[in-house]
């Protein structure tokens, strides 16, 4: 079964998302990411969906519900690399994902990520 | 038709014909010689008639101007139509100019034919229909081409309305001007968008000082592209709110607690540099 692989980078996870997503894909790639978050104590999560090109209402709503079981578990999640016309789309069915961090790629969202670590100051510092 | 219409070779045979028509209008006073002087007249009265006779002869007496063979005198028509358009005619002027024709041809039609009552009947009836159409047709140019320039217009107001401009580095400005409809919308969200993409943009300024009016509406489709922004990750701050447009949102109950509001773009720019850790100076000296 296809799966989307997740890589952990310190104290981050960085997930992209290089093929179409489809709801099953969606589903499995929830259950890994929480695995993993809990399993790596990690402290944060990208999510780079710069190659998708079609996004529609359930994998908009499975973005926010993973945001929020990563907070569940004290991880921040950024969304980075969103293409304007799946920006667009996303407002205009309502999902303009709140909670959820973003940045325009992935250099931007790691350095969200280092500044939110960083004013949380638990301890383990980022490199 | 039954018979060959004689209307050719009746304009062909009184040489005084044009020379009439001219004096007819002329005199008319509907001929507006603030836009139109004598020789074009002239001009474009000899270039009509004889496109009619060729069209008329080749068509071999058929009257009915939408065949090919009417294509030249309708391309001169057109041209004519457009170019009078161009120098403030009015339709109904175009058309008269077809029109005025009628008088002087009848009254030859009518000395050539005045003792058969019924070829006389049929070749009016004939000339009428052709000419009625013709100038039917001037209208219609006339209309289209109208259309066309609105048609234009409107997307070249779209397009010059909705400038994103690069402040300073990685600060975009959106000045809108008019009011924000749907279509014009989504044409500033799609133009923002991909100005955040090609700059890299983390904050983007939406200034609403030249927004005449704030509706629900227009206040939701603000939020839309604030919202989209967001999910490119920049952050937006709406700028230029009059008092008036500040009473108008909180009288609607429009919710703007998630953005950030200025009252000038001078308050969002000096906002925005502070967010990008950058500073204004003076320098002495």
């Amino acid at each position: 079964m296809e799966r989307i692989p997740i890589l952990k980078m310190g104290e981050c996870l960085l997930v992209s998302i290089q093929v179409d997503m489809h709801d099953r894909l969606a589903m499995t790639l929830q259950d890994d990411l929480t695995t993993r978050i809990a399993e790596t104590r990690a402290h944060g999560v990208l999510i780079d969906i710069s190659a998708l090109e079609i996004v529609d209402s359930f994998i908009g709503r499975m973005l926010g519900n993973i945001a929020s079981m990563a907070r569940v578990l004290d991880a921040q999640t950024v969304v980075v690399g969103m293409r304007p016309a799946v920006a667009i789309t996303l407002v205009e069915l309502g999902l303009s994902l709140p909670g959820v961090s973003t940045a325009l790629n992935v250099e931007k969202g790691m350095d969200v990520i280092r500044s939110a670590l960083a004013s949380r100051g638990n301890g383990r510092s980022p490199t | 038709m039954s018979t060959k219409s004689r209307i050719p070779e009746i304009i062909g045979r009184y040489s005084d014909l044009l020379p009439e028509w001219m004096e007819n209008q002329l005199a008319a006073v509907t001929l507006r010689r603030d836009l139109i002087n004598e020789p074009e007249l002239r001009e474009q009265s000899r270039q009509f008639l004889n496109l009619l006779t060729a069209s008329l002869s080749s068509a071999n007496g058929d009257t009915e101007p939408s065949g090919p063979t009417w294509r030249e005198t309708r391309d001169f028509l057109a041209d004519m139509s457009r170019s009078r358009a161009r120098q403030g005619f009015t339709p109904s002027e175009t058309a008269t100019f077809v029109f005025s024709l009628k008088q002087p041809l009848f009254d030859r039609l009518r000395r050539e034919l005045g003792r058969d009552a019924d070829a006389l009947a049929q070749e009016i009836w004939n000339g009428t229909v052709l000419l009625d159409k013709l100038g039917l047709f001037t209208t219609e140019v006339f209309q289209k081409g109208r259309e066309e320039v609105i048609a234009r217009q409107q997307q070249e107001v779209l397009e010059l309305s909705t400038p994103v401009v690069e402040l300073w580095e990685g600060i975009l400005a959106v000045p809108l001007i008019g009011t924000l409809d749907s279509a014009r919308t989504q044409v500033v969200m799609e133009n923002l968008l991909q100005k955040i993409v090609d700059t890299g943009a983390t904050i983007a300024i939406i200034d609403i000082t030249g927004v005449p009016t704030v509706d629900t509406l227009v206040a939701q489709h603000l939020l839309k592209t604030v919202a989209a922004a967001r999910l490119m990750g920049a952050e937006c701050i709406v700028s230029g709110i009059r008092p008036q447009i500040a009473q108008t949102i909180v009288h609607l109950g429009v919710e703007l607690n998630d953005v950030i509001t200025k009252a000038t773009l001078a308050d969002a720019f000096a906002v925005a540099l502070r967010r990008s850790g950058l500073g204004v100076a003076r320098t002495t000296g």
